[in-house]
């Protein structure tokens, strides 16, 4: 189908776009790659009346490499990420990733920002941020304020993010050289939306140590026991295995079916392992 | 309405369009460049597929508005391009088409993958093509075509980009 009938602004800046929508008439959306936006509009799942296109604004195209973190702006596209054109706090996480978000024609639109702006339960920067222990810096009428990637979705399609207030850039820590890190996307078909996601980071040097489950029926799903299993530096499989057991376990208001629950405990165990190896 | 200056196949363009249509509607009801097809409208079969400012992307998923002042180029502008003469040719010989609905699209992902040198494997050009879909040819001729071109391509300038 076609998009409904819309009004577009680009405005210049991010402090205009800001104004723009805390104070529209209709419903307005920030629209920066457009690639779910545009499918929802088509599919008229979404109908808003102004859209608001941020997608050029040079503020969220920044990107800053300092001492201990990555900077990167709400607009870089997945592409950039996937093509190192930009610089990787994660040790070549990121890049990988963004070599597995949809296709490429999606990743030249689609934004960093967008994702978490939209969080799709089985998107997958939600999931990989928060694995990174990043940051999401938030610009509104009243200033900045920074949100933490592990508690920036509350649900499904649900985030922390005001209604007049835009991303402007994540900002992810550096991890050290001896990082591994396993990520593992199980879907039927390259490209796809995951059915289940696993993202495990593992910096011995930085004592940092995280695994997080996504495509999780709702918001990253940190996986703290298998965590704190691989902090204290166990390596038996069973005994692994049996911390993600609890942690997917623990989160009863995901409603995992068998299946789900499988496939979100198999694709967890693949992603510790390739940390272990 | 909106104005909207952009360069589609190397021209310069100015023209006017209600926000809401996309730059697939654009190009095939505005410019009545028909070589981009639209299939699903949801960003998932491909047969939109255009290049952006050099990059490939769906037209489906772009506003018409929001190509003001980019580079746009469609199936119909790759007449002097050496990748896609190869990969036309190629696709003539192992018959990588029937109804030939998806084929522009093949060709421009297909002419990407072949430049950023993702064609190493099989493999690598069955992920690159996920996002293009066929309903007639099951992609082995699709993949042989892209194989074929890739090598001689690869043959002709090693290490051009």
């Amino acid at each position: 189908m076609k998009a409904p009938p819309v009004d577009y602004i680009r405005p210049r800046s991010l402090t205009e776009a800001v104004d723009l929508l805390a104070h529209a008439s209709v419903e307005a959306r920030v629209i920066a790659g457009g690639q779910s936006l545009l499918a929802m509009m088509n599919l008229r799942v979404a109908s808003p009346r102004l859209l608001i296109d941020i997608a050029r604004l040079p503020e969220l195209l920044g990107v800053a490499d300092h001492a201990d973190t990555v900077s990167l702006g709400a607009c870089v596209t997945h592409a950039a990420i996937e093509d190192g054109r930009v610089p990787d706090p994660s040790r070549g996480l990121m890049p990988r990733v963004a070599s597995t978000l949809a296709y490429r024609a999606i990743r030249t639109c689609g934004t960093i920002g967008g994702s978490l702006a939209l969080s799709d339960p089985a998107a997958e920067w939600p999931a990989v941020l928060a694995a990174l222990d990043a940051e999401v810096v938030v610009y509104g009428s009243s200033g900045r304020r920074l949100l933490e990637c592990t508690e920036f979705a509350t649900g499904i399609f649900v985030t922390r993010l005001a209604s007049a207030e835009i991303i402007e850039s994540v900002r992810i820590p550096k991890r050290s050289a001896e990082t591994r890190w396993g990520y593992l996307k199980l879907s039927r078909k390259a490209g796809e939306f995951a059915n289940a996601l696993a993202v495990v980071v593992a910096d011995p040097a930085g004592e940092y140590y995280r695994a997080v489950s996504g495509a999780a029926n709702g918001a990253p799903l940190v996986l703290a026991d298998t965590s704190r299993l691989l902090a204290e530096g166990r390596r038996d499989p069973d005994a692994l295995r049996g911390a993600i057991g609890r942690d997917l376990n623990r989160a009863s208001d995901r409603h995992f079916d068998d299946f789900q629950r499988n496939l979100h405990s198999v694709a967890s165990m693949r992603a510790v392992q390739q940390v272990l190896v | 309405m909106t104005s909207i200056r952009l360069r589609i196949n190397g021209a310069a363009v100015a023209d006017e369009v209600p926000p809401r249509v996309s730059l697939a509607d654009f190009l095939r009801e505005r410019r009545n460049l028909t070589g981009t097809h639209l299939g699903c409208e949801h960003g998932v079969c491909g047969a939109c597929t255009v290049l952006v400012d050099g990059e490939p992307a769906r037209s489906c998923l772009m506003l018409a508005v929001a190509c003001d002042e980019r580079a746009v180029e469609t199936i119909e502008g790759f007449a002097g391009d050496r990748v896609i003469a190869t990969l036309r040719r190629t696709f003539h010989q192992h018959h990588a088409l029937q109804c030939g609905y998806c084929t522009p699209a093949m060709l421009i992902t297909a002419r990407d993958l072949i430049l950023r040198k993702r064609t190493g494997s099989e493999r690598e050009i069955r992920d690159g093509l996920a996002g293009n879909i066929c309903r007639c040819t099951g992609y082995t001729n699709i993949v042989a075509a892209i194989a074929e071109a890739a090598q001689e391509i690869g043959r002709e300038a090693p290490n051009a980009q």
